[in-house]
């Protein structure tokens, strides 16, 4: 049986306007519209749009949302002012990541859940499951929002200017609502490229204008394409490449979002026990010498054994290097293990180095 | 529209060939660059490495994909275009005139196997 893809709010754009389209977590998504490498280019370098409508919006309101949230969340959100946001996972009992996600603080009984689209099923029967007995609601607010992302060192002033939306004062992983022809829409200041940058959350109809308005100015319009380029050279892991079921965040070495000082979570004594006895294997960097591609699934070799498998690879658009996340058992994981990658029927050396490839433009 | 020449002979997995004195020539047509989009790599065989008509022989790596070269002929590879060694991107300059490999064909009678430019034209357009 085939699949049916589903479309996002600006699907009838991408086609119109000519993008290559390929499923990607359930939805027709644009791959690229000008080339990954120049649409790669205007994030770094300009400003570029992505339309990350399928992501997934989750809404858990009530008197004991913060009960809630503290309970299957990595990450610590106590103390926190209204309006930031944290990175971090939901994990199973052992260990395992459901998804990793951003959760906005509306306000301590109230907060907005932003997961993987391809885990968004998953994700709500989880949440639901373990929300009983809490008193608070969870609603899949997925189909209501559009979403676009505008990152690149012009974004600042390509929302402010193009949009007036006034986004300046928006600090780094805060966000603020406005209210627009008496619709709520949510800026905030994030990303997936390692550049400054917005998201935007809206109504269909919202996003469709605000896609619009940002063509008719000249932004470039991007795809999935560089979308995974962009994350991957500033170390960003991808649900599904770095982060799955069966690999804990403390083996896709982001143990510095896993809070253990804070009260009991879910996951939290496999991932105690993880971090004070050491991993097996973890996620690091692997550069290649010459431009051969490593690739996902690859073997990464030490002398002619098999020792762990390329998680994600390019040869980086912004640096020109063959570099890769991989997973690596120990001891081969330290800094500057020499390794091989099997690349079809041959094998190219390399080094294992940080996982973060070109340093990250943030404005802070 | 992709460029097609019309003095060669076409695989329909993208590859051109041409044939002078038992020779033969191989590389990606211009729909295929085109395809690929930005080429970053192409792993090629060495020579004297033995190659079948039908078979993987290398492959050509954009950003985001690697897909398999299959050789149109069978034979030797008497050498392969360095050149592409440090600019794999030649291959979206110019297709046709930046080749693969050089094989001495086993048999020459595989060529008519091959498709002519009318043919090969109506497979892009599908």
């Amino acid at each position: 049986m085939e699949e049916t893809l589903i479309k996002t709010c600006l699907h009838d754009r991408h086609v119109k306007q000519g993008a290559l389209m390929s499923p990607f977590g359930g939805f027709d998504m644009p791959i690229q519209y000008d080339g990954i490498t120049q649409e790669h280019n205007a994030v770094r370098h300009e400003v570029g749009v992505f339309d990350v409508s399928h992501m997934g919006e989750v809404r858990v309101k009530g008197p004991q949302a913060y009960d809630f949230v503290s309970h299957i969340f990595v990450n610590d959100v106590t103390g926190a002012p209204d309006g930031q946001i944290f990175y971090g996972m939901m994990c199973y009992e052992n260990g395992g990541t459901v998804d990793d996600l951003l959760v906005y603080k509306v306000n301590d009984q109230e907060y907005f859940l932003v997961i993987n689209a391809a885990n968004i099923d998953k994700d709500v029967a989880w949440i639901k499951k373990n929300a009983e007995g809490f008193d608070c609601t969870v609603e899949d607010e997925s189909p209501k929002y559009g979403e676009v992302a505008v990152q690149g060192p012009k974004a600042e002033e390509t929302v402010e200017r193009v949009l007036g939306i006034t986004c300046k004062d928006i600090a780094f992983y805060n966000f603020k609502t406005f209210e627009v022809d008496g619709e709520e829409i949510i800026v905030s200041r994030t990303g997936y490229t390692g550049e400054d940058g917005f998201e935007i959350y809206g109504s269909h109809d919202y996003i469709r204008r605000v896609w619009d308005i940002l063509m008719e100015a000249g932004v470039q319009p991007c795809g999935l394409g560089c979308r995974d380029t962009l994350r991957f050279e500033v170390g960003l892991p991808l649900y599904g490449d770095e982060l799955a079921d069966d690999i804990t965040p403390i083996e896709a070495s982001l143990s510095m979002f896993v809070k253990l000082d804070k009260p009991g979570f879910i996951g939290k004594e496999a991932l105690a026990t993880q971090k004070a006895e050491g991993v097996r294997r973890r996620i690091v960097g692997v550069e290649l010498e010459g431009s051969a591609v490593p690739r996902h699934g690859y073997p990464v070799l030490v002398d002619g054994r098999k020792v762990g498998e390329i998680t994600t690879g390019y040869k980086s658009i912004s640096t020109g290097k063959s570099v890769a996340m991989a997973m690596i058992d120990k001891p081969y994981d330290k800094l500057g293990t020499s390794v091989e990658v099997q690349i079809r029927k041959k094998t190219f050396p390399g080094k294992v180095v940080k996982k973060r490839f070109y340093d990250k433009n943030y404005k802070k | 529209m992709s460029k097609i020449l019309e003095n060669l002979r076409y695989a329909d997995s993208h590859e051109w060939v041409k044939l002078e004195d038992g020779i033969a020539t191989v590389g990606i047509t211009d729909y295929a660059q085109h395809a690929l989009g930005n080429i970053v790599y192409v792993d090629m065989p060495e020579a004297g490495d033995e190659v079948t008509a039908g078979e993987e022989f290398g492959a050509v790596e954009s950003v985001k994909a690697a897909s398999d070269l299959i050789s149109p002929v069978s034979g030797e590879v008497l050498e392969i275009n360095e050149e592409l060694e440090d600019s794999p991107e030649l291959l979206n300059e110019d297709a046709f005139a930046n080749w693969i490999m050089k094989v001495k064909v086993s048999d020459v009678s595989e060529i008519e196997k091959l498709l002519d430019a009318k043919a090969y034209a109506a497979i892009c357009e599908e």
